[in-house]
């Protein structure tokens, strides 16, 4: 099967799935009425509005290849950011290396993904961006909170860019009898994950009862967990056709990606929680900001890229 | 005062209404700008909106934040020393934001601008008036108020004052700095405040700023 091929049928089941839970949310809707459930009904309608732009945005990008991919993925990776920053205490003195992140660091990222600079883009951030943003800071003389700003700096910039921009990495990769379908690694990255959180959600709005970090998330819990890893992890092996991998090992890989998922999603939940908000934005309506729709990607993106380099490249 | 005996601006012109255009939009863009009417709804009234002032972008953003009727019949004060210097500038200030300019130093001022923010309320125009009279530099919220917001408020016991609070602007633009961060910004729009009866001015003014750092204090980003 070709590649387009291949993605044109990926977002066809995509988007039955959208047309399917369109309709049932808009039945759920005339059933509560005005009951004390519409504020979760509306919500949904929200949430599976917004999907259906996301979808969209995906879609175009995959289907433009490369160039779609690492573009979007860029002005995604620029948002998180801006969203991230916004709830950190930087001062006067961080201006310029903020202006370094934002307009610096963050293009040449994308930049080096463009040209497939393996050897420098999975170290630009962590060894320069790390040495060198410090330096900049404390060129300002300015002490205040000196730790905790270039800290967090540095946090919202491994978390927003340099994690994020492995999605389109994953064009980058090398591996045999796979060659120009890379852009299905994406799709079945972010297909996998985000269908996951979407099942955690669903599973645990019906059966969910006991909670897993009651102190974090009043929404994660067990009966959620499991039973949208378990369904995500299924669809996941019967993606198979579209991986360079076996069934089972697709199977074991979705399993990976979406307990990494889970695992982000409870990391910024408590970062969040620590700094009082409840989303990190609101760029998303219904979902709350990029960061919290996100989360999960962030956290299982640079896994997958370095597992199916690891053991898949040449 | 109804929408009716409001006199709408003069003419704005077609390079007028672009530049207007083009700021709001640049304004919204980088700073994914959110507006919370939170005590009051965007109405047609005669209000005075009273707004912290810590960056040259702080009208920019009131100015994106308002719907297109209101900023139709309203006008920023702002001081003419800064704002008449360069031709840019004053063509910003005239045909754009329609500022009403005062001038800050009592010595080489013509005109008293009290009788001009009077003129404005008394045609059914709002103001956008930033009281601490000039941008906080320092690491306090806010600055003590000066004193013309009172003179309004006593000679126009119908105007409402209206706190504007412009969160996290100042880390986009800190002074001294010419290229913007993009960081989140919300304006948040309080209860419509008015003299009490018998109120004395330290009282007033303490009150009204309390109130816009009610604003300030008011859990940000928080849906």
């Amino acid at each position: 099967m070709t590649t387009d091929r291949a993605l044109i049928l990926l977002l066809s089941g995509c988007l039955a799935v959208l047309v399917l839970s369109t309709a049932a949310a808009y039945i759920l809707r005339l059933k509560v009425a005005a009951g004390p459930q519409s504020d979760v009904v509306g919500n949904l309608i929200a949430r599976i509005n917004a999907w259906w732009v996301m979808v969209g945005l995906l879609g175009a990008a995959v289907l433009i290849g490369k160039p779609g991919v690492i573009v979007l993925f860029a002005v995604i990776s620029f948002l998180a950011l801006r969203e991230f920053i916004t709830l950190t205490n930087t001062r006067r003195a961080d201006h310029w290396v903020l202006v370094v992140t934002f307009f610096v660091l963050t293009p040449i990222q994308y930049g080096l993904i463009w040209a497939g600079q393996y050897g420098i883009f999975t170290i630009l951030i962590p060894v320069y961006g790390f040495l060198f943003l410090p330096i900049l800071a404390a060129l300002r003389s300015d002490t205040t909170n000196f730790f905790e700003r270039i800290a967090k700096v540095q946090w919202g910039l491994m978390i927003c860019v340099y994690c994020i921009s492995y999605v389109p990495a994953l064009l980058t990769l090398k591996i045999e009898n796979y060659e120009g379908r890379d852009v299905l690694l994406a799709a079945f990255l972010i297909t996998v994950v985000q269908l996951s959180d979407v099942l955690q959600y669903v599973w645990g709005k019906l059966i969910g009862r006991h909670l897993i970090v009651p102190s974090l998330s009043p929404s994660k819990t067990w009966e959620g967990f499991v039973g949208g890893v378990a369904t995500a992890s299924l669809i996941g092996t019967s993606l198979w056709w579209i991986t360079p991998y076996e069934p089972w090992q697709a199977g074991l890989i979705a399993l990976l990606i979406t307990v990494m998922g889970f695992l982000g999603g409870l990391v910024m939940s408590a970062i969040k929680r620590d700094q009082g908000v409840k989303d990190w934005g609101h760029a998303i309506s219904g979902h709350g900001g990029i960061l919290d729709r996100l989360d999960s990607i962030i956290f299982s993106a640079p896994i997958f890229f370095h597992v199916t380099r690891f053991w898949w490249t040449t | 005062m109804p929408a009716s005996l409001a006199v709408p601006r003069t003419q704005m012109g077609f390079v007028g209404w672009a530049t207007e255009a083009a700021i709001i939009t640049a304004a919204s863009l980088v700073t994914g700008l959110r507006v919370r009417w939170s005590g009051c709804a965007p109405e047609l009234k005669t209000r005075i909106y009273y707004a912290n002032h810590r960056s040259h972008a702080d009208l920019p953003l009131i100015w994106a934040a308002l719907p297109r009727d209101i900023r139709r019949t309203t006008r920023p004060v702002a001081g003419s020393d800064y704002w008449d210097k360069t031709a840019a500038r004053r063509f910003i200030a005239r045909s754009v934001f329609n500022c009403v300019l005062i001038d800050r130093n009592p010595k080489t001022r013509t005109a008293d601008p009290h009788a001009l923010m009077e003129a404005v309320l008394s045609t059914g125009m709002s103001l956008i008036l930033f009281p601490e009279g000039t941008r906080n530099m320092t690491d306090a919220p806010l600055l003590p108020f000066k004193s013309g917001i009172f003179h309004l408020a006593l000679a126009r016991p119908d105007v409402q004052l209206v706190p504007v609070w412009i969160d996290n602007l100042n880390r986009v633009l800190p002074k001294g700095e010419f290229i913007p961060v993009p960081l989140l910004c919300e304006v948040r729009m309080g209860s419509p405040l008015g003299l009490l009866p018998n109120e004395e001015k330290p009282d007033f003014l303490v009150r009204i700023r309390e109130s816009l750092l009610a604003l300030a204090n008011a859990q940000a980003r928080q849906p």
